[in-house]
């Protein structure tokens, strides 16, 4: 191998498993080792070596076997918002501490060493799992209750959330790929401060079993890559109807990477976006948009067009009310949702109480962090009597008029596109005092959150102190392969997404 | 309807909402078994126990059940329905709520009807909706502590909630058997009501005639129809001395301790929980297309009503009978096959008005576990036809057969009803006499011994034949056939002497 193993993803790793230069165990050593070298990231939140080691074992025997996949053998690692056996679930919260799942979330078990019910996985390896916000609340990592995780551009800043473990660890190429899940952001987010790629599929094409949940209407698996291509392979793997997700869509098995090399009509090698319209909602190109972040977004535009895509505006009128909207629904469910936490059947339970009112309200206290109750008094606030109609009905209303916009939106384009976030990454501790403020930086991912659209985040070059900067693009329904050969093709033409930081803190 | 009797002057208004669990394997929302007494805590799946991360898939069974109950009660079945969650913390609640349906559920409407003829009444129905069980709390079983089984918890329930249209107790207590009836009947429910398989809290309110309605108050949790009729009888009357000392009502859930008779208050108003009632995303909304609706139709069985009607009109039994074999599927089941193997739809409806049904109810069981099946009763009903046996020598019989004893020194097979029963017929010596030149015999025999009798007779006083053929049947030792000797005797007493 001309390059360090970390450097490769996972299409080529892949490749090199088929090809017999490489096996999973020397692959898997390899990277421990690089994730313990860079445990000042805060990335991992937990890690068993010996069961990796056993996975690439058996990864390697099944290749031996010829029963190997393209992903078989290649090493991943779980937003620690999916469950697993063998691994402690914590979903970033002391709540759950040590909690040791029976089970695997059904995307764990498509991407591993299948499900119970005999269904094979793919056999990728587990290296671990990936920290996040508490309960995937947060766009900063600051919320995990096991400290944060750091950008590995630059260490003073944040790497986004929730899924910042995932987006640290594959742009640090602590491994080739990992999970994430988004419910406002939460993929795109991190994606674009740490310059990989991210994608998230509609709503309902991966199963939310076994994923802790926060807001059940919005949340969404997806992953986080090197580039379209890997994250293609992966989606094809992890996604697909599922009897224990009654939100889950019943199609059949998707081939994304198939679906992204597909040939458009009138395509050429040197335009293959040719006749691809993309739409540039105005109101995704605010005044306030940072100027690094418009720069760089538009030089990854005029990329498109040069591959062949047009250009067209279109307009989102209700953007900024995405943020009310979301802040009203995502807070409701999770309130509803995080109830089960109460001390009674596993996760935290306080040591001293009276009775049994003093137990909940105790665990509660102890076991969950700011963010989580804010959130959680936010929607019980907004469920209660006599506010119902004023915000909960509200925000849904609102919520399927924004779906509409999108729908008139298609109507003219095939694809739309702007950035994923006002700012590149900001810095640790910056807004930890000034919750709305961060819930602002929230608008350009939203829309699509509320309306069930799969979305990308692309890296398109970088902005400030050499910060990445990415580009969000949004798809019809069920139109990931769309997505992803946008991407892909942006991906052939430009480096961005390879750019790896500097081996920054790196001991 | 006939208005019922005001209680010390006022009115009582009475509706019901019953909790009638669905005769289903699995649980609503998970695959764990339903199956009541297992011990605590092994029909909990890891759904039912709300592990992190698991979500419920609705059981198609429960919604076909709810169907068919929609259809029995001519109520709109909702094309699309709404699950929502209701929120409040409880230790047996694992997810903190509870599953249910609330804005829009999936029986609309309908109506129950009770009481034949003039007492006949229609009870209205608002809905009935879909919802999971919650676990047990068993604080009695532990110092200090609180058990929790979670093996009732997704158990599926039908919700059933009337309009406020009864108006004693009496009558919520015929509504809730004829409810009863019918969900057992549908095969919706089990309706076992020890175990908690239908249950009923009764919303309970008194009025002066014509005034708006009072303030009700619910009374909670009530397992036997005559908990509930002790329960509103108590309420009612506690809601009116306190009227009548010129207090308020308040609405209030009660509960009702069956040892004392009385009810107490649980929660009052102010204390009521805010549900935070909303749609729970986790579960679609419940489209039922019209081809699945009719589907469940061609599944369901005969109605009772249809059935009666059809008793009366083809069987020819009087309404009163036709309502009595179908009290339940099980009994007209049985009903019809003694029918079909009797030859008599008569004979059939009598004994089983009579002989079983006395039996039944002294047992408290019912025909599903009777001792006798209905083959064994046409056969006997058949020796009882053709003059065999005499009415009262076949209720010997059936003695016997109830109480399973083997008839002595039968060697038959064991399926061969017809031998077995003449088996017993003649082992008790109850073969009727029915060689005439026997009974020919005895009756000139007794004509011969009495003629004080035969004179007395003949001027004229029926006492003095009922006193020959009680002579008769002495002389037969009763294995004449009644009716076959008042007949020669008559003919021969009209000879002249």
């Amino acid at each position: 191998m001309s390059r360090a193993l970390h450097e490769l993803g996972v299409a080529q790793l892949g490749r090199a498993m088929a090809a017999g230069e490489l096996s999973s165990l020397e692959l898997t050593q390899h990277l421990l080792t690089r994730v313990a070298a860079f445990e000042h990231l805060g990335a991992f939140l937990a890690r068993d070596s010996e069961l990796a080691l056993q996975q690439a074992r058996e990864a390697d025997a099944r290749r031996a076997a010829g029963r190997a996949g393209p992903l078989t053998g290649v090493p991943i690692a779980h937003k620690d918002v999916f469950v697993t056996r063998g691994l402690a679930s914590t979903a970033g919260s002391k709540m759950l501490a040590g909690y040791a799942s029976p089970f695997d979330a059904t995307v764990v078990a498509r991407l591993g060493q299948g499900d119970a019910g005999g269904q094979a996985g793919a056999g990728m390896v587990m290296l671990g799992k990936l920290n996040c916000d508490e309960f995937a609340m947060g766009s900063s990592n600051e919320n995990s209750a096991f400290g944060a995780a750091r950008n590995p551009w630059n260490l003073q800043r944040v790497p986004g959330g929730s899924s910042g473990g995932s987006a640290a660890a594959v742009a640090a190429r602590l491994l080739p790929a990992a999970t994430g899940t988004d419910t406002g952001g939460s993929i795109r987010q991190p994606a674009s401060f740490c310059g990989v790629s991210g994608i998230k599929p509609t709503y309902g094409v991966c199963s939310r079993y076994g994923m802790i949940a926060f807001a059940s209407s919005l949340d969404q698996a997806g992953v986080l890559a090197r580039s379209a291509e890997d994250c293609a392979l992966l989606l094809s793997a992890m996604s697909g109807f599922d009897p224990h997700d009654a939100t889950s869509a019943e199609r059949a098995p998707q081939d994304f990477h198939a679906q992204m090399l597909q040939m458009r009509d009138g395509a050429t090698a040197a335009r293959p976006l040719q006749g691809l319209r993309i739409g540039l909602p105005r109101e995704f190109f605010p005044a306030a948009l940072a100027p690094d972040v418009a720069a760089a977004v538009r030089a990854a535009l005029a990329e498109l067009e040069k591959l062949g895509a047009a250009l067209v505006d279109v307009s989102l009128p209700r953007t900024e009310l995405s943020i009310p909207v979301y802040y009203i629904i995502a807070p409701a469910e999770a309130s509803s949702n995080l109830s089960r936490f109460d001390g009674v059947k596993f996760g935290h339970r306080a040591s001293d109480y009276t009775d049994l009112r003093s137990m909940y309200e105790r665990t509660r206290a102890e076991g969950f962090g700011p963010e989580v109750k804010r959130r959680i008094m936010i929607g019980t606030y907004v469920l209660s009597h006599g506010y119902y109609d004023a915000y909960y009905l509200q925000a849904q209303k609102l919520r399927r008029m924004i779906a509409d916009d999108f729908q008139a939106c298609f109507a003219q384009c095939d694809l739309i596109a702007g950035p994923v976030a006002p700012s590149v990454a900001w810095k640790l501790a910056q807004q930890m005092d000034d919750p709305v403020k961060a819930y602002l930086a929230d608008i350009f991912t939203l829309p699509a959150s509320l309306a069930g659209l799969p979305g990308m985040s692309v890296p398109a070059g970088f902005g400030a102190e050499g910060l990445p900067v990415g580009l969000q693009l949004i798809g019809n329904y069920f139109d990931e392969g769309r997505l992803l050969q946008a991407a892909h093709a942006l991906q052939q033409a430009t480096d961005w997404h390879a750019r790896t930081p500097a081996e920054a803190g790196k001991p | 309807m006939s208005a019922a009797a005001l209680i010390r002057g006022f009115e009582v208004v009475i509706g019901l909402e019953t909790h009638a669990q669905l005769a289903t394997r699995s649980k609503i929302f998970s695959g764990a078994a339903t199956q009541f007494g297992a011990a605590p805590n092994t029909q909990a799946c890891a759904v039912d126990l709300a592990l992190p991360g698991t979500l419920p898939v609705l059981n198609r069974r429960a919604v076909e059940l709810a169907i068919r109950f929609g259809l029995a009660v001519d109520a709109k079945v909702a094309a699309l329905s709404i699950f929502a969650r209701k929120n409040y913390f409880y230790p047996d609640l694992p997810k903190g709520y509870q599953i249910s349906q609330y804005e829009i559920p999936v029986v609309q409407g309908g109506h129950v009807d009770i009481g034949s003829g003039a007492q006949a009444r229609r009870i209205r129905l608002t809905r009935a909706h879909l919802e999971e069980d919650a676990g047990k709390s068993l604080h009695e079983d532990y110092a200090g502590c609180t058990g929790i089984d979670l093996n009732r918890a997704g158990t599926p329930l039908l919700e059933i909630v009337s309009e406020p249209d009864m108006r004693s107790s009496a009558e919520a207590a015929a509504y809730a058997k004829a409810l009863h009836a019918l969900v057992v009947w549908l095969g919706v429910c089990d309706g076992n009501m020890q175990e908690g398989s239908f249950r009923c809290d009764a919303n309970v309110s008194v009025r002066r005639p014509g005034a708006t309605l009072g303030t009700r108050r619910e009374v909670k949790n009530l397992n036997s129809f005559r908990f509930l009729q002790q329960a509103i009888d108590f309420e009612v009357h506690w809601q009116i001395d306190r009227l009548e000392d010129g207090l308020a009502i308040e609405q209030a859930t009660v509960l009702f301790d069956p040892d004392s008779g009385e009810t107490r208050a649980m929660r009052s108003k102010e204390d009521a929980h805010d549900y935070r009632y909303f749609p729970d995303p986790d579960l679609p909304p419940l489209v039922i297309a019209p081809e699945w609706v009719e589907r469940v139709r061609a599944d369901m069985p005969e109605l009772p009503a249809a059935m009666a009607a059809r008793f009366e009109d083809a069987d020819g039994l009087a309404a009163a009978d036709a309502a009595s074999m179908t009290q339940s599927l099980a009994f007209a089941r049985y009903y019809e096959a003694l029918r079909d193997a009797c030859g008599s739809a008569k004979l059939a409806a009598n004994w089983l008005m009579g002989e079983v049904s006395r039996r039944l109810n002294a047992e408290a069981r019912g025909i599903e576990r009777s001792p006798v099946d209905a083959a064994t009763l046409a056969a006997l009903i058949r020796r009882v036809a053709d003059g065999t046996v005499s009415n009262n020598g076949a209720r010997q019989v059936f003695d016997e057969l109830w109480a399973g004893r083997q008839c002595p020194g039968f060697a038959g097979p064991p399926g061969d009803v017809d031998a077995m029963v003449l088996a017993w017929v003649e082992a008790k010596g109850l073969k009727q006499m029915n060689d005439a030149g026997a009974l020919e015999a005895i009756v000139d025999a007794v004509i011969a011994a009495n003629p004080k009798s035969v004179d007395e007779y003949r001027a004229g006083k029926d006492k003095a034949f009922n006193a020959l053929v009680g002579q008769v049947m002495k002389a037969s030792k009763g294995k004449a056939n009644p009716a076959q000797a008042s007949e020669l005797l008559k003919r021969r007493l009209a000879q002249p002497g």
